[in-house]
Formats: structure tokens, C-alpha cells, sequence
């Protein structure tokens, strides 16, 4: 696929590179706030929008902002649309505002923000660059999504609010609070690393026969954490 | 002369494996299994079979899926079982113990690396993922001779005298395996006898908490009778987690003084637990926090080896 086409800037967000699945970017707001499908649709639409919104008004400056204080530049354009994100979500859908109260304002420091920022939207044209921050966000909406979905089905016995599971079904509340989450990325992340899907901790079958002496691709982690062994 | 034989060590052997070391835990928790099921009726039995059952049923499965070597024999999984059963209660639904088992077994103990691996007490950690999830259920005390009854502690703690001789026979509300002390010190004695475990261990959970009890009672002022401190000491999951929980090899310090040092810890959490906060109970909490001091525990009550100074024991 050619890169930095939008196409291909939402299929790396979504799956190829997605930020809660393989880079492992923004566990806080991926644990605390998952404890149902809407919390996390909700979580991950207004990042996805503060990520579209920023990746493009960081690459429209990147040949302004200088290099030695491109942090602090960095974090005034971020907070400035979570200020507004957060000031939207107050005044038209408080029920969710609630819920997610100081994961909002959090999002400031999501660490996929300012990874994208750094890392792609500063060296990258305006419109691959707002691309990007879609793909990414809705890969993380995307990732959300189906966390919140599993502990809700699992620890109330409903999606979305709607009820699934069998009347006789006793919610495992514990789904709910903080461990299941744990749980639900931990078994997430076995599964991946199973069916040899990449991942932050592995890179797959496709990329990797995990013969790291005999492999030549020296840009690879893996191979240099078991060599500093 | 007599031939020379030349062999590597170990040269003496003990005769103790794993298996006769589990196999002493379980005779010496059936006494309070049967106190249990004569109590509580065959219920107590259905919940204590299907614990048991899904615990060994979990390793086979999650060794057979995952192709490695099947460590059922050993026993572990039994115990592990039998201790979940005891900490229930016998109106326990069906699918309790057969959920708490297949927890304790796969997530705290498999999938950290199998038996010895575990940094937690697995049937203490699955009764806790139990307790959190279906607090209604997991409370629901059952009745007595068909009179619903609240357990010693929920009784002492309201203020009423529980008579001592109901704590050691067993006649009261409770769960499968903590009504008898009598029982549980039965036990505790055959695993003393045979070596399995020490003294000290459940003798510092106990006498820690009795000090912890009077101490927090003291400090808010609230009177303390001789009663209230024997039901703190002897109801409830006191007993059973000293003797069968706080002495598990895999989770707790090895060191002669960690052992103390940790039945403090425990001690004083379940105080804590008991005394300040809300519960009642306590004793599962405090011996799975207490597990995850374990390390550092035994990091500063390892043994000086014998001529080397304090300085010197410390870098190395």
C-alpha cells in the first residue's frame, strides 16, 4: 500500500499499528475507564477528536515551532482542544462527562497524543498528518470499544445497555472494577501473542521465526534485549 | 577393603515429596470437612466435591491444552480445592465453587508458572475474586437446625456473647470449614507432629491478632472482654488461615523470622480489618497482602552466614 495516503494512514491506526493493541500506548485511560461499551465509545471518540484536531495543527507549525521547545508547544495546542472537547462534552452529553470526569482532562497527557505528535504529525504534511490522528483514534475507540463491551457483558450482563445474557446469569461484578480490566487486556494480549498477531511484545511469525541469532534485521528490539543478556 | 563409591551429592535424601507433604494438608483439613458436612449437611459435601473437582479438573485441561507435562498427581490441586471448599459457604450455588476453582487454579496458579510459582495463595486469592464479585451470595450464612443465624463474629461484633464451647464444637454458622475449632486444631497438631508446618506460623497469626485487637480497642476506647477477644482468636477464618493459609510454602517467607514476621503482618491487617475498618472477617484479605510482602520479608530476615559480618552479609 503507498504510504501516508489517507487509506493507508487509517488501516495503520485501526489495525496495523493500533495504539492500545500493538504500540501499547494510553493504558491509563484503556484501564480506568472500560467498565462499559459506551464509556469506552465515549473515551475513545473524544480522543480520537483532540488526536485529529492536533496532529494537524502540529504539522501546519512544525517548521514554526522550535525544536528546542516543541514539548511545551506540543502540550498548549493538546490542552486547547481537550479544554474544548471537555467544555462540549459538558454542556451536550453530561450523563457521559460524568462517568468519564478526570479522564478528560487527562487526555492531555495521553501518551498517544504526544507520541503522534512527535512522531509523525512534526515530520509529516497536513492532510497524512489529520489522517493519521483519525486512524489512530479510532483504532483506539476501536480497542475501547471491545474492552468495555467484554467487562460489561461479563459484569453486568449487558452491551450497550442492553440486556444479553440470560436472566439467571449472576453479574461478575468484579469485571466491573479495576482487576477486571487487568484481566480483560491481559487475556486480550495472550490471545494476540497466540494467533501471532504483533504486538508490543511480539512481532509475529511474519517477522520474526524468534531465531535471533541467525536473524539480520538489526533494527529489531527484541534481539537487542537478548543480546545486552 | 571395601570398594570406594565415588557418587555426586545429594547423598542423603529425604523421603518427603511433594505429593506426601499435600497428601498430610488433606487428612489434616478432613476432620474439619467432616465437622463441616455433619453440620451443614450434604450440601457442604456437594460444594466441598465440586471445589475439588474443578480445581484438578483445571490443571488436567490447562496443562492438556497447553501440551505440558500433567502435574495432577501431586495433589496440589486438592488442596488448593479443599481449602477453597472451607472458606464457602454451604448455600453456595452449583457453579461457585466450580468458578472459584477454575480461577484459583488457571489464573493465580498456572498461568504464573504452576505449583510453587504462585505469589499468592490461589484458594485465598479465588475466594477474594469470589467475595468481590458476588458479595450477596458469598454472604448468605446458612441456617442453622432451619433457624438463620449470624456467625460469631457478626455477633460479637453487635455486642452479643458467643459461648466459647459453640466455637469449639463447631455447632454454629459459618462456613464448611471454620465452625470446629476443635477440629482445625486437630489438623493443625497432625501437621505439627508430621513436620509439615511449624508452630510459629499460625501461633503469631493468632496471638498477633489477639494483641492488634486489644491494642485498636484500647486506643478507641471501646471495652474489651475476655469473651470478644477468644471469638476474635477463634471464630471465623482465624483459625483456618493460620493453620492451613499462612504456613503454604509457596507464598509465604521461608526464613524462620519472615514466618514470624509475616504472621504479625497478618495479624495486624486483620485487626485493622476488623477493628477500624467495616469487615468482619478479614483474615483472607490480610494473608493475600500479607503474600505480596513476602518478598521484601524475606529479604530482610535472610540468615547472616556464619562468619561473615553484618556489613559484609548486607552488600553481598
Amino acid at each position: 500500500m503507498k504510504q501516508n495516503t489517507p487509506i493507508e494512514r487509517l488501516y495503520n491506526g485501526v489495525l496495523k499499528e493500533n495504539p492500545t493493541f500493538v504500540l501499547m500506548l494510553g493504558m491509563c485511560p484503556t484501564l480506568a475507564v472500560t467498565t462499559s461499551a459506551i464509556n469506552g465509545v465515549g473515551m475513545g471518540l473524544s480522543t480520537c477528536a483532540v488526536l485529529m484536531m492536533s496532529n494537524l495543527i502540529i504539522s501546519l507549525l512544525r517548521k514554526f515551532i522550535p525544536d528546542r521547545v516543541r514539548m511545551p508547544a506540543y502540550i498548549v495546542v493538546v490542552a486547547s482542544f481537550v479544554t474544548i472537547v471537555e467544555l462540549l462534552m459538558q454542556a451536550y452529553v453530561r450523563p457521559l462527562y460524568t462517568a468519564l470526569g478526570l479522564y478528560i482532562p487527562l487526555i492531555v497527557v495521553n501518551c498517544i497524543i504526544l507520541g503522534r505528535a512527535e512522531s509523525y504529525a512534526s515530520k509529516n504534511p497536513p492532510i497524512a498528518s489529520f489522517f493519521d490522528g483519525l486512524g489512530m483514534g479510532l483504532g483506539f475507540t476501536l480497542a475501547l470499544t471491545i474492552i468495555g463491551a467484554i467487562r460489561e457483558l461479563l459484569g453486568a450482563g449487558e452491551v450497550f445497555g442492553i440486556r444479553i445474557m440470560p436472566e439467571a446469569f449472576e453479574p461478575v461484578s468484579i469485571m466491573v472494577m479495576a482487576p477486571g480490566a487487568f484481566f480483560v487486556l491481559a487475556i486480550l494480549t495472550a490471545l494476540q501473542n497466540k494467533f501471532k498477531a504483533p504486538s508490543a511484545t511480539n512481532k509475529g511469525d511474519k517477522f520474526c521465526s524468534g531465531n535471533c541469532a541467525a536473524c539480520a534485521d538489526k533494527t529489531c528490539e527484541i534481539g537487542e534485549r537478548s543480546a545486552e543478556k | 577393603m571395601s570398594k570406594l563409591n565415588v557418587s555426586i551429592s545429594p547423598h542423603i535424601r529425604s523421603k518427603e515429596t511433594t505429593t506426601s507433604i499435600m497428601l498430610d494438608v488433606i487428612i489434616a483439613l478432613l476432620p474439619s470437612v467432616a465437622v463441616g458436612i455433619y453440620v451443614f449437611g450434604l450440601r457442604a459435601l456437594m460444594v466441598t466435591a465440586l471445589s475439588v473437582i474443578s480445581c484438578v479438573a483445571s490443571e488436567f485441561l490447562y496443562e492438556k491444552l497447553l501440551k505440558k507435562p500433567i502435574t495432577i498427581k501431586d495433589l496440589s490441586a486438592v488442596v488448593t480445592g479443599l481449602i477453597l471448599a472451607v472458606n464457602l459457604y454451604s448455600t453456595a450455588p452449583w457453579w461457585l465453587p466450580i468458578l472459584g476453582g477454575a480461577f484459583a487454579i488457571i489464573v493465580v496458579k498456572m498461568l504464573y508458572g504452576g505449583i510453587g510459582q504462585n505469589f499468592m495463595n490461589p484458594a485465598l486469592a479465588a475466594r477474594c475474586f469470589l467475595l468481590l464479585s458476588f458479595s450477596r451470595i458469598m454472604t448468605d450464612y446458612p441456617a442453622l437446625d432451619g433457624v438463620s443465624s449470624p456467625t460469631p463474629l457478626v455477633l460479637a461484633k453487635q455486642g452479643t456473647v458467643v459461648p466459647i464451647s459453640d466455637l469449639l464444637l463447631g455447632t454454629h454458622s459459618g462456613t464448611i470449614g471454620e465452625t470446629s475449632a476443635i477440629a482445625i486444631l486437630i489438623g493443625a497438631a497432625y501437621l505439627c507432629i508430621k513436620g509439615v508446618i511449624k508452630p510459629r506460623e499460625p501461633l503469631s497469626v493468632i496471638l498477633s491478632t489477639g494483641v492488634f485487637v486489644t491494642l485498636f480497642s484500647l486506643i478507641q476506647g471501646n471495652p474489651i472482654t475476655l469473651n470478644y477477644l477468644a471469638v476474635q482468636m477463634l471464630g471465623g477464618g482465624m483459625l483456618l488461615g493460620a493453620v492451613f493459609m499462612a504456613s503454604d510454602y509457596a507464598t509465604t517467607p521461608v526464613t524462620p523470622w519472615g514466618q514470624v514476621v509475616f504472621g504479625c503482618c497478618v495479624g495486624f491487617i486483620t485487626a485493622l480489618i476488623r477493628c477500624v475498618g467495616n469487615g468482619v472477617e478479614g483474615v483472607s484479605y490480610a494473608i493475600i497482602i500479607s503474600n505480596l510482602l513476602t518478598p521484601i520479608i524475606e529479604k530482610i530476615t535472610a540468615p547472616r552466614p556464619f562468619g561473615l559480618r553484618k556489613e559484609r552479609a548486607k552488600n553481598d
